[in-house]
């Protein structure tokens, strides 16, 4: 058997096939003319700030951007854009996204969901657009909370938590979305913040360029029914130890004045030592491969993430290795079909078939 | 070849025959390849395929029967027959099994291999019923086809239980003798089908041919029947099943449209075939996504339509339940969508692998809020690809998902098809729009996504990449004209009606009547695959000289414009459903006309002879005839037509008396 030559391009692209700009484009022209109903104080202002000012940046049409989303307060997001746009139902986006992505390789096709729509609801379209490695951008606004229904817990919240579905505490143990997303093998997997609009924009530039399923994790303050989740990560005096920077080529290294780092610890396993304790100092960190083939590196950087209230996590790019999209082969199929086999008049010998009889 | 007795050829007008035997003995495909050659003859025909969910339920158990009936025909006939004229038994449980559709008088071939004490025991049979004189009133042959295609086919060095495997074709090949059928085409299809496996392929031919010659050399049998081909419309015909004439149609609808067709669909029996056909037909721009579940295949085919293309999904009742929100979100986004529920025996799982026409009430109803859609039904297994023609003209015009109802019987059922000549199938023109199509308070021209056409109320369809038309839908409640949110309590009331209004006008067809002299004062109405046993209950009423007006809805919403006036037009309406009176229900909702239902439930299609026997007691109750001296309806459902068949081994034909 020789191997099968999918016909892919050789750089693969997150935008290759969507027609390009033919004049610069500015932020305003990404404004929609409804007006934006998120709650004052919403992280989701910062997403969409720095979402609108980026589009323009990506140099392609307008008209060829395509947004698509479920249920949920971030879900509002594609009305304030102007793109096209579809609000859909709950936790369904990914699965919708997947037909149009499949249907039209002229679009930049993104996905803006929740940690309830992606993750609770939706779980199940979320994992498996991620193994199939569609060729779309999926935005995960993680709040850790249920805010359009005003204030349930989430699969993400924090065990104990007391909202007014749980009001002795949740029992609920929360998915970690990065692990989640690791696990389906997803070929791009990041995590960044809301409020740091200049690292936002860089996983964002890196998400769209990716060919493949994009999945960016964005941690969302909601500040209504879960005010401070991610406070460690924008305290000025918690920070630098909260964040834990994902530099691909870099070691990872942290801390007010870089005194953490991250190390290899048994199978499989990383995690966070003061560099100071170490016998080779900063020789024995990990140096950061984002294009770590093997997922279980990624894993490993995901799982030193804080399970409970937030004191520590990793931002960046986990992982962002190449594997061909669905949409393109599913394309590659039709086109190979069309090539080899030919359409010419054949609808009607397809109706014929083989074995005919005559009546006259 | 030497023969003492002359072989004689009597003429039949019509047979039903069934093959069965374990679901491993190959019967779907023997019964295939019958129909291959009845077709091939020229012979009209109908077939019903009937199997257990199991794949591969324990050998010679009662579970594990599988059968294949096919009813072919010197006229045109409209159903695979109540009951078999001959009854093809691979083994004691297929006997078993079968035996209580089987009338008296009826002809059965046994193998009888597999009559063991213990294999009898283990379905119930104390004794051997070939020997105790049971089956005496059958016309008995019992033959040891497994251990005569075991010999047959000693040459090719098989195991035995490899030969063995091959005595599916041995009684194939036998039938064929029996009823002159031509058999290159078997032979043909033998050699492709195991052409990578030459010892395979040569001993099914062997086997084949033996089972042939056995019938024309040794003396079990001297009569060979003949029925003449039927004398259809001029044209060019195959045969086709539901689910494959449904594919067809698809790619057809979506072709004559001009569009891409994307399908998105999770398995389902009896669904799945579709899935399997459309898959293969790539190189008519068709793409197929199985996807994770039955809402993702749904929402991935409302994902492409969003993006141009004709959305199709494909279910049968279970899937249908899951997709509904998404289907839902269909309507109010407005964009075309064909959901295909080929139904099964519900509620729940069911019986997956059994027919019913029980979801007309989900497919009318099961959304939230007022979302209306259009419903058609196939009424045959070859009008599943009008109907699919029809979904995508409607979809596509009025800018709706469409439902199109099929069902198992009709999926896996196959009857002859006059091939239609692609040219004169409509078109449909998408008419995208291109430029914005009004303008604003300031005088500039802009995009108004629920701008409707005055004619049919369909919105006006931009899809992304049109440049200056970029636009956001959604599920909440859309402002008139503008698509924008709104909550406003005129507004949503104006819109709820527009898309009632929107549905409500669709162009139908009128509904036809066959009323052959206008005087019937009883219709039968019907809906989907009970066509063909309520036309051939007619045909029965008729022929014993009742009156008996009939049509048949293929658009069950809208429903045609003339159906108030056709039901008051008759003073009494009999609705005969495969469902508790789901139909009968929203005609009197609609029509305050009191039906009269007819529910039969029973996984199986609707029996003609019943039927029968019930509209003649129906005629005779309106025309005031008091119950002791009606006989119509006994008359009707006692109807044969034409020879019945019997197979006598000393080559004597007799003619079984009462019904079939």
């Amino acid at each position: 058997m020789s191997t099968v030559d999918l016909g892919l391009p050789s750089l693969p692209g997150g935008l290759q096939g969507v027609p390009a700009a033919t004049e610069p484009q500015n932020r305003k022209e990404y404004v929609s003319d409804q007006e934006v109903r998120w709650c004052p104080g919403c992280g989701d202002y910062a997403v969409l700030a720095a979402f609108q000012g980026f589009l323009p940046e990506l140099g392609i049409k307008r008209e060829n951007v395509a947004m698509v989303s479920g249920i949920g307060c971030s879900s509002r997001f594609p009305y304030y854009l102007s793109t096209y746009g579809m609000h859909s139902i709950h936790g369904r986006a990914p699965a919708i996204a997947t037909g149009l992505a499949v249907a039209r390789p002229d679009l930049s096709v993104w996905v803006v969901t929740g940690d309830g729509d992606a993750l609770s609801i939706g779980g199940n379209h979320l994992i498996h657009t991620l193994r199939r490695n569609v060729n779309l951008k999926i935005l995960l606004f993680n709040n850790r909370i249920y805010g359009l229904t005003k204030g349930q817990y989430s699969p993400t919240s924090e065990p104990g938590k007391v909202t007014k579905s749980t009001p002795m505490g949740s029992v609920d143990n929360p998915f970690n979305p990065v692990s989640l997303a690791l696990g389906a093998e997803a070929t791009f997997v990041a995590r960044t913040v809301d409020s740091d609009r200049k690292h936002l924009t860089s996983v964002l530039r890196a998400a769209a360029e990716h060919r493949g399923t994009s999945f960016v994790e964005i941690y969302q303050n909601c500040p209504i029914f879960n005010d401070n989740a991610f406070d460690a990560f924008k305290n000025p005096e918690t920070r630098d130890d909260a964040i834990i920077p994902l530099v691909h080529g870099e070691p990872i290294r942290f801390g007010i004045d870089g005194h953490l780092g991250v190390v290899r610890d048994g199978f499989a396993s990383l995690a966070v030592r003061e560099v100071a304790d170490l016998p080779n100092g900063e020789a024995d960190l990990v140096v950061h491969d984002a294009h770590t083939e093997d997922p279980a590196y990624a894993f490993a950087l995901s799982r030193l993430t804080d399970a409970g209230v937030l004191h520590r996590a990793p931002v960046g790019i986990f992982r962002s290795v190449e594997r061909p999209a669905y949409d393109d082969l599913v394309r590659q199929q039709v086109e190979t079909a069309q090539q080899t086999q030919g359409t010419g008049g054949g609808l009607q010998s397809l109706l014929t078939g083989t074995d005919t009889w005559t009546v006259n | 070849m030497n023969r003492t007795v002359t072989i004689e050829v009597k003429q039949l007008d019509r047979v039903v025959i069934r093959f069965a035997g374990d679901s491993g003995d190959g019967m779907q495909l023997t019964g295939d390849r019958f129909t291959a050659e009845t077709a091939s003859f020229g012979n009209d025909l109908s077939t019903l395929p009937n199997f257990p969910a199991e794949i591969r339920a324990p050998a010679g158990t009662l579970p594990g029967v599988s059968s294949f009936q096919l009813h072919f025909a010197d006229h045109d006939i409209l159903t695979p027959g109540d009951a078999p004229d001959v009854l093809i038994a691979m083994n004691p449980a297929a006997l078993k099994a079968n035996l209580a559709d089987v009338p008296r008088g009826a002809t059965l071939i046994v193998d009888t291999a597999d009559f063991t004490a213990r294999n009898l025991k283990r379905i119930g049979y104390d004794e051997n019923p070939l020997e105790t004189g049971e089956l005496d009133s059958y016309h008995l042959v019992p033959l040891n086809l497994t251990g005569m295609t075991v010999e047959s086919v000693k040459e090719f060095g098989l195991t035995r239980k490899d030969a063995s495997r091959a005595k599916n074709m041995y009684a194939l090949g036998l039938v064929s003798w029996l009823f002159q059928r031509p058999v290159e085409s078997t032979i043909l299809f033998l050699e492709t089908k195991f052409a990578s496996k030459p010892a395979i392929r040569d001993a099914n031919i062997a086997a084949f041919r033996a089972g042939y010659n056995f019938g024309e050399t040794a003396e079990e049998f001297s009569v060979r029947y003949e029925v003449k081909p039927a004398r259809m419309a001029t044209g060019t015909y195959r045969n086709i099943s539901g689910n494959l004439a449904l594919a067809y149609g698809l790619v057809a609808g979506a072709q004559r449209a001009g569009l891409p067709l994307v399908l998105g669909a999770y398995p389902i029996t009896p669904a799945s075939d579709v899935l399997h056909e459309l898959s293969k037909l790539k190189r008519f721009n068709v793409t197929t996504i199985q996807a994770e579940d039955e809402i993702a295949g749904v929402g991935a085919a409302l994902g492409a339509a969003f993006g141009g293309a004709l959305g199709v999904t494909t279910s049968s009742g279970p899937g249908i339940s899951l997709k509904s929100e998404t289907i839902g979100l269909g309507v109010m986004l407005e964009l075309p969508l064909v959901v295909c529920d080929i139904q099964r025996a519900g509620p729940s799982t069911g019986m997956p692998t059994k027919t019913e026409q029980a979801d007309l009430l989900q497919v009318m109803f099961g959304r939230n809020g007022e979302a209306p859609l259009p419903v058609i039904a196939a009424q045959s297994p070859a009008d599943c690809f009008a109907i699919a023609v029809e979904a995508a003209r409607i979809a596509v015009t009025y800018r709706t998902p469409v439902m199109v109802l099929s069902d198992g019987y009709l999926a896996n059922g196959s009857e002859p098809w006059q091939i239609p000549v692609i040219e004169d199938l409509p078109t449909v023109d998408p008419n995208f729009t291109v430029e914005p199509n009004a303008t604003n308070d300031k005088g500039e021209p802009v995009y108004l996504p629920y701008l409707r056409d005055p004619e049919t109320l369909a919105r006006a369809w931009a899809i992304p990449g049109t440049a200056g038309l970029d636009h956001r839908i959604g599920g909440l409640e859309k402002e008139d004209k503008t698509g924008n949110i709104s909550y406003d309590p005129a507004n949503h009331d104006l819109m709820i009606r527009t898309r009632q209004a929107k549905v409500d006008g669709i162009t139908v067809p009128p509904l036809e009547v066959d009323d052959p002299d206008g005087t019937a004062k009883v219709l039968v109405l019907g809906w989907g695959s009970t066509y063909g046993p309520i036309g051939a209950a007619c045909r029965r009423v008729r022929k014993v000289g009742g009156k008996i007006a009939q049509a048949h809805l293929r658009h069950l919403n809208p429903f045609p414009a003339n159906l108030g006036d056709v039901l008051k037009s008759y003073d009494k309406v009999l609705v005969p459903e495969m469902n508790l009176g789901q139909l009968a229900m929203l005609l009197r909702a609609k029509y305050l006309v009191d039906v009269v239902s007819y529910a039969q439930v029973r996984g199986m299609p609707l029996g003609a002879a019943e039927l029968a026997g019930v509209i003649g007691n129906l005629v005779e109750e309106t025309e005031g005839i008091d119950d002791d001296a009606r006989h119509l309806g006994a008359d009707a459902a006692a109807v044969t037509h034409g020879e019945a068949l019997k197979i006598e081994p000393n080559g004597h034909l007799h003619h079984p008396e009462g019904a079939r």
